[in-house]
């Protein structure tokens, strides 16, 4: 059954209090998850209060700031800084989001900053991604096809076949999406999450791609494709303004459809 | 996402095909929606009945659902209701109760209470069409 309160190694105690910000015009607080594998300890909060004008207007501004400046030890995954790699995804003011593209000053108040929820937690806010990488390699996300390409030019594409990969391609594979679900926390092991079947149907829907019927298949399952209650908090989540529910009704549909 | 299987050397990939696609579901799915949908008109004919018969006596309520076509909806009502309780329940089960031999035990146990409902009430309007 579903656990209402965490394992006892799993409850989450208050930290340090780091005070940065003497004689700041904009102070701002941010309380931070904490846990290091190592250590043997609980996972923690601890507090950074800075000075906002130290650094950029990102959320992702601030945690680099705090770790060049106040706690090397603080540990999380990032890279581009725009938006486009997805490593800086984590539960920013309670909505998972990616901290290079939200600001601070949309923040009221203390800025609460934790994982990914619902993963397993490899050290401070970086999850572990083992078990949903595996599960998109479990789809396939590559072109299929038995007939050999043209030798002497790429596959061709209509620009309305083209277009039906809007809202689709542009998935960064961050996992906010994911991890807001519900249906995914629950049964993940099993459940594939609405960024799998994103990525599954943007397959599905590619005409250059001849494996559809074997995709469908591979998806027909009570627990991989119909773990969707159409709870939208993906859809709500999600950074780059997609919308995984509506992939995820689009298969369905053609579940439907071939019966 | 559930963790029991963390400390395991089978592969990531290994345990996220685990036993491949139950090939199913589409119907259990498509069936619920249309039930869903069959009980809108049904549900609200029951609604607007029973209003209809407020204070009515026994032997009046016995006349009205002795025509057939009241006994026709009453037994829709009835069959398709409590099969989509019967579905709902299922998806409710499987999404909650993680021990699978809790899960498949009141997964049965809740078809076979609210199939046995069903017989019961249909059974009581064709007793009551019939006049036995």
């Amino acid at each position: 059954m579903v656990e209402f309160n965490l394992p006892a190694n799993s409850r989450v105690g208050v930290g340090k209090t780091v005070n940065a910000a003497q004689g700041a015009k904009r102070a701002k607080t941010f309380r931070i998850y904490r846990w290091n594998p190592d250590d043997g300890q609980n996972p923690r909060v601890d507090t950074f209060i800075v000075d906002l004008d130290k650094f950029g207007p990102m959320i992702l501004d601030a945690i680099i700031y705090i770790k060049n400046n106040l706690d090397s030890t603080l540990t999380f995954r990032r890279s581009c800084r725009e938006g486009i790699c997805g490593s800086c995804a984590m539960n920013i003011d309670g909505t998972n989001t990616l901290a290079c593209l939200k600001a601070i000053e949309d923040i009221p108040g203390d800025v609460g900053i934790y994982p990914l929820p619902h993963m397993p937690v490899v050290k401070d806010l970086v999850p572990d991604l083992k078990h949903i990488y595996a599960q998109l390699a479990s789809i396939k996300p590559w072109l299929q096809s038995q007939s050999p390409a043209p030798p002497d030019r790429e596959r061709l594409q209509s620009p309305e076949d083209r277009a039906k990969l809007d809202g689709l391609y542009e998935c960064i594979l961050c996992f906010c999406c994911s991890t807001s679900c519900p249906s995914y926390w629950w049964n993940g092991d099993r459940y594939l999450g609405p960024s799998i079947l994103l990525q599954a149907y943007r397959w599905i829907v590619d005409s250059r791609d001849e494996m559809t019927g074997e995709r469908l298949d591979n998806l027909e399952d009570p627990f991989r494709l119909y773990r969707c209650h159409t709870i939208m908090n993906c859809t709500k989540a999600c950074p780059k303004g997609l919308n995984p529910a509506k992939a995820i009704a689009e298969i369905k549909k053609l579940m439907v459809a071939r019966r | 996402m559930s963790t029991h299987n963390r400390n395991t050397l089978r592969t990531p990939l290994a345990l996220a095909r685990g036993l491949g696609s139950a090939k199913h579901g589409t119907d259990h799915w498509w069936h619920q929606r249309l039930t869903a949908l069959a009980l809108i008109p049904l549900t609200l004919w029951f609604v607007i009945a029973v209003i209809i018969h407020l204070g009515a006596d026994y032997v009046e309520m016995v006349e009205w659902l002795r025509s057939p076509y009241s006994a026709a909806m009453m037994i829709l009502f009835v069959a398709v209701g409590f099969h989509h309780a019967a579905a709902g329940m299922q998806v409710v089960l499987e999404d909650y109760v993680h021990n699978e031999f809790a899960k498949i035990a009141s997964i049965i146990v809740t078809k076979f209470v609210l199939y046995a409902l069903a017989a019961i009430c249909i059974v009581s309007v064709l007793k009551l069409t019939f006049g036995v």
